[in-house]
């Protein structure tokens, strides 16, 4: 559509980062980025050049709790139509996944959105219809617009949406890995624009570019990354100006905000991190799977649900590990045996250096 | 999950709710673009199912030459 492929370009910005004699530590937070880095073998490219870029939470998948999938779980096993993206539909739970229940004849769909779970709702007026809300700010206003278009009442949701920016504040504060430079998503930052990153600059110094997923944007994106810190500066810059505005999609933002409240949320392999969740506001109860089936739910009050054993999603997300140091990875953990999520999702880190093992 | 692919708006409904997208590889999709404002011919990026926001179509095709000059100017400094 819009070619962004220029191979001397790229060599000219590989060199002037080679140039550079640095050795840094880069994070981002975006399934599509790392999948740009791995397919394209950019991060082998990168690690030559001294620096060095990994995947931190950025997979909406991978940080859903086991609680939330338990809750899932148990809304299918009740009988409801439960309604997921795919991704979703594999994560294993302590005992099953949506997709063993699916096999076993609970009524379990895939969806590509959340109007395709409307339609089913509106088709199947005599049945609950529950969809799985997961994904950050991408993924937010597109729930918040159908809950605003007042959807069947025998519709709602188990919100599990989550935000970004504090969860690169927690990480930062935890201080488990060293940090030098941020590329932020690009399409959380579609719809929040840039200004949500800056106290992260500002408060702990660190140099911020949202980026494209063209290998070219991430290029760029390290250069920027790069000169900010040979220049002592840090501060949020924009590579992805074709999309990305500073003040984001303001009508998406704005349905965000009458629909959802943010409240402290706990992410796999986190501690509960401070206004990064959203759930519905009052005025939309209705449409909380919560609270409209709390009797069903109340089953898994004062339970805990553990990772699954073995598993080390949980130092993935917080960018400790890479795949190759879990000791499951591609044996007891592939796609189609997954343990942990970030084997499950398109967007998780191992399913992505799973999927491009061969062309490495 | 933030996966969020271009295509180009070819057909929209009176109400500019929903629209029929054109992902250029031959396959057609409806969208909602009650997120968005767009009209027949722009092109958008639809993540499940939504138009999020219309490409900049200038900034997109000036994007490598930008790239360019930022390299120059460091050759320069």
């Amino acid at each position: 559509m819009f070619s962004l492929r220029d191979k001397k370009l790229a060599e000219e910005i590989v060199s002037n980062i080679k140039k550079s004699d640095v050795n840094l530590k880069f994070m981002h937070v975006c399934g599509t980025h790392q999948d740009t880095l791995v397919k394209n073998g950019l991060d082998a490219l990168l690690k030559e050049c001294g620096i060095e870029i990994g995947q931190g939470p950025g997979c909406p998948v991978c940080v859903t709790t086991p609680r939330e999938i338990e809750e899932m779980l148990l809304l299918a096993r009740e009988g409801k139509i439960v309604t997921s993206f795919g991704d979703m539909i594999n994560v294993p739970g302590e005992k099953d996944s949506l997709r063993s229940m699916k096999e076993e004849g609970c009524d379990v769909r895939t969806v590509y959105g959340i109007e395709d779970a409307v339609r089913i709702a509106e088709k199947n007026p005599d049945r609950d219809v529950v969809f799985m809300a997961v994904g950050f700010e991408t993924t937010a206003p597109t729930t918040a617009s159908v809950i605003l278009s007042e959807p069947p009442e025998n519709f709602s949701i188990l919100c599990c949406h989550r935000t970004i920016p504090n969860a690169l504040k927690t990480i930062i504060e935890m201080g488990e890995i060293k940090i030098d430079g941020l590329i932020e998503p690009g399409h959380v930052s579609t719809i929040i624009g840039t200004k949500p990153y800056e106290f992260l600059s500002e408060e702990y110094h660190v140099p911020q570019v949202v980026a494209g997923f063209e290998p070219i944007d991430i290029l760029m994106g390290c250069w920027m990354l790069v000169k900010q810190i040979k220049n002592g500066e840090a501060f949020v810059q924009n590579e992805y100006t074709r999309v990305v505005r500073s003040d984001g999609n303001p009508k998406a933002n704005k349905i965000i905000r009458d629909v959802f409240e943010s409240f402290d949320v706990k992410w796999r392999g986190f501690p509960v991190i401070p206004s990064s969740g959203l759930r519905l506001k009052n005025k939309y109860q209705d449409y909380d799977a919560r609270l409209k089936f709390e009797d069903v739910l109340s089953e898994l009050d004062n339970k805990e649900f553990r990772e699954p054993v073995g598993c080390r999603c949980g130092e993935l997300l917080r960018g400790l590990i890479s795949p190759f140091e879990c000791p499951l990875f591609g044996k007891k953990c592939t796609p189609e045996t997954p343990v942990g999520p970030c084997m499950v999702s398109i967007e998780g880190s191992c399913n992505i250096e799973y999927r491009y093992a061969d062309s490495r | 999950m933030c996966l969020a692919i271009p295509g180009k708006i070819i057909d929209i409904d009176s109400r500019k709710e929903h629209a029929t997208v054109d992902y250029g590889d031959g396959t057609k999709r409806e969208i909602n673009v009650s997120l968005v404002d767009v009209k027949k011919g722009d092109y958008v990026l639809v993540h499940a199912g939504f138009a999020i926001e219309v490409l900049n179509e200038k900034e997109a095709m000036e994007t490598l030459s930008l790239f360019r000059e930022m390299l120059l100017q460091e050759e320069n400094a």
